[in-house]
């Protein structure tokens, strides 16, 4: 299509599009319009991508409408978060800043104000693009996704939630309809990222969360890199910290692991070496930081 | 398909196909040619608008999602012949170069000032900091909102234009 004085616009190819009235109604339209149908939230990945013909939905079902996906509840030992949660009301929430102080680490350097007033915690997971800092911070902090579908709902860890770069455990028939994150006691996390200018994705970044016990020992651990094609956490890195009271020379060694685990892409954004760097000087700095605030966090 | 909102005050209704974006529906549509259309890509801003009270940009957003929604655009931001002090703000600042980016500039600040009147430098720099400006007159545009904080019904209706003429001459000798 052209514009003004026959400038090239980007413009979706044609696509049907309609409005869910409700969660129940959305997967009834998903049922449908079958394989060619996709769920819109904010639209900031997926409209881009539609732009490049990178995606090309037939169906687009907005699910905008749905005041019921919109929520960050505290429930028992547990933060709900509705799957179309905007990422300004995540980095608004007083509780995600107090319980996960990770969340507000990463939305501050997801994209700029005004594209986190449309995008949203769903998008971002089930785009799953492989630079995605959500999907890392997920990954750290354990989270669960729920997963409604025709059959129900179930619940899935986000270990088994990103199959790989832009695939999930979301079926086509399914909608994620919210994501559960566990309040546990004496507990720190941080996220930090490199850019090449503000708003971008990572170059790399890293995210790690800790659980102290009540003499101070590291008793859960978590550790994420995002950008370098790592699949979930570092296992071997977190192994190093658990049942140790936090040490220097132990983040120093946790980050060479998780420096050493992953696979970074010589690419526009930067060599191999540098990535791998990145990846150790930022593993060391978040788990300084997720330390001092686990051992600065409230005892229950 | 049928897409109706409200675009500055005004109820519209448009047939329309479900691929147009929000900007070109303003701008072709309904010919408000004040939202400008940029890099196409959501990162240069200039497409910000108001879609209830809130900055979005319009070029990752199709006119279908407005539907029943709130649009404000730069036309709408002088009320009876008035001008917005956001927009006061810009000339009294020298806000502006080539005005490329301007409109969604003016836009982002008005969102923040209704949030917060009294922002500091730094939480005007992270508001604007999703818009690019190409004349790089970043200085300028975080002193053309600041001067709208400090002068909240504009100049005229504070009967203080002298004042603001006091700013810009002093901007001129800094």
């Amino acid at each position: 299509m052209s514009g003004p004085k026959g400038w090239t616009m980007q413009i979706p190819a044609p696509f049907d599009y309609e409005r869910a009235s409700d969660v129940a109604n959305a997967l009834t339209l998903l049922e449908r319009h079958g394989p060619e149908s996709r769920i819109i939230a904010g639209g900031h990945s997926l409209l881009p991508m539609m732009k490049l013909r990178l995606a090309r939905p037939e169906w687009l079902i907005d699910i905008n409408d749905l005041a019921e996906l919109e929520f960050i509840r505290r429930e028992g030992d547990q933060l709900r978060v509705g799957a179309l949660t905007r990422h300004t009301a995540l980095l608004e929430s007083a509780d995600v800043a107090e319980l996960f102080p990770i969340i507000r680490d990463a939305e501050q350097v997801i994209a700029d104000p005004v594209v986190r007033n449309r995008g949203t915690i769903g998008g971002s997971l089930c785009q799953a693009d492989p630079a995605e800092d959500l999907s890392t911070v997920c990954d750290v902090l354990r989270a669960q996704a729920v997963i409604r579908g025709p059959d129900g709902e179930r619940i899935v860890a986000m270990s088994d939630f990103h199959r790989g770069p832009y695939e999930t455990a979301v079926a086509q028939n399914e909608l994620l309809y919210e994501v559960r994150f566990t309040i546990r006691p004496r507990s720190g996390s941080a996220y930090e990222k490199v850019e090449r200018r503000v708003g971008d994705w990572a170059v790399v970044a890293a995210g790690a969360a800790v659980g102290l016990s009540a003499d101070g020992t590291v008793e859960e651990t978590a550790i994420g890199l995002t950008a370098v094609g790592l699949d979930g956490t570092v296992p071997e890195a977190e192994a190093v910290l658990r049942g140790q009271q936090p040490r220097e020379d132990l983040f120093v060694e946790a980050a060479r692991i998780a420096a050493a685990a992953c696979h970074p892409v010589d690419d526009q954004r930067g060599p191999v070496d540098y990535k791998r760097h990145l990846a150790d000087e930022l593993t060391r700095r978040v788990l300084r930081r997720a330390c001092a605030r686990a051992a600065g966090a409230k005892e229950g | 398909m049928q897409v109706s909102m409200t675009v500055n005050g005004d109820k519209v209704t448009r047939e329309i196909e479900p691929r147009v974006l929000l900007v070109h529906f303003i701008r072709e549509n309904l010919g408000l040619t004040g939202t400008h259309w940029g890099c196409d890509t959501s990162n240069c801003g200039t497409c910000v608008v108001l879609m209830d009270g809130q900055p979005v940009k319009s070029c990752t957003v199709l006119a279908a999602m407005a539907d029943g929604h709130d649009i404000r655009t730069v036309e709408g931001l002088a009320v009876g012949g008035t001008l917005d002090p956001v927009q006061q703000g810009f000339m009294e600042e020298h806000g502006l170069q080539c005005g490329f980016c301007t409109p969604g500039m003016m836009l982002t600040a008005r969102a923040l000032l209704d949030r917060n009147p009294h922002p500091d430098d730094a939480e005007i720099r992270q508001a604007i900091s999703g818009q690019i400006c190409r004349c790089t007159g970043y200085a300028t545009i975080v002193r053309s909102v600041q001067w709208a904080a400090a002068h909240p019904l504009g100049a005229q209706a504070e009967g203080d234009a002298a004042g603001a003429e006091e700013s810009t001459s002093e901007e001129v000798t800094a």
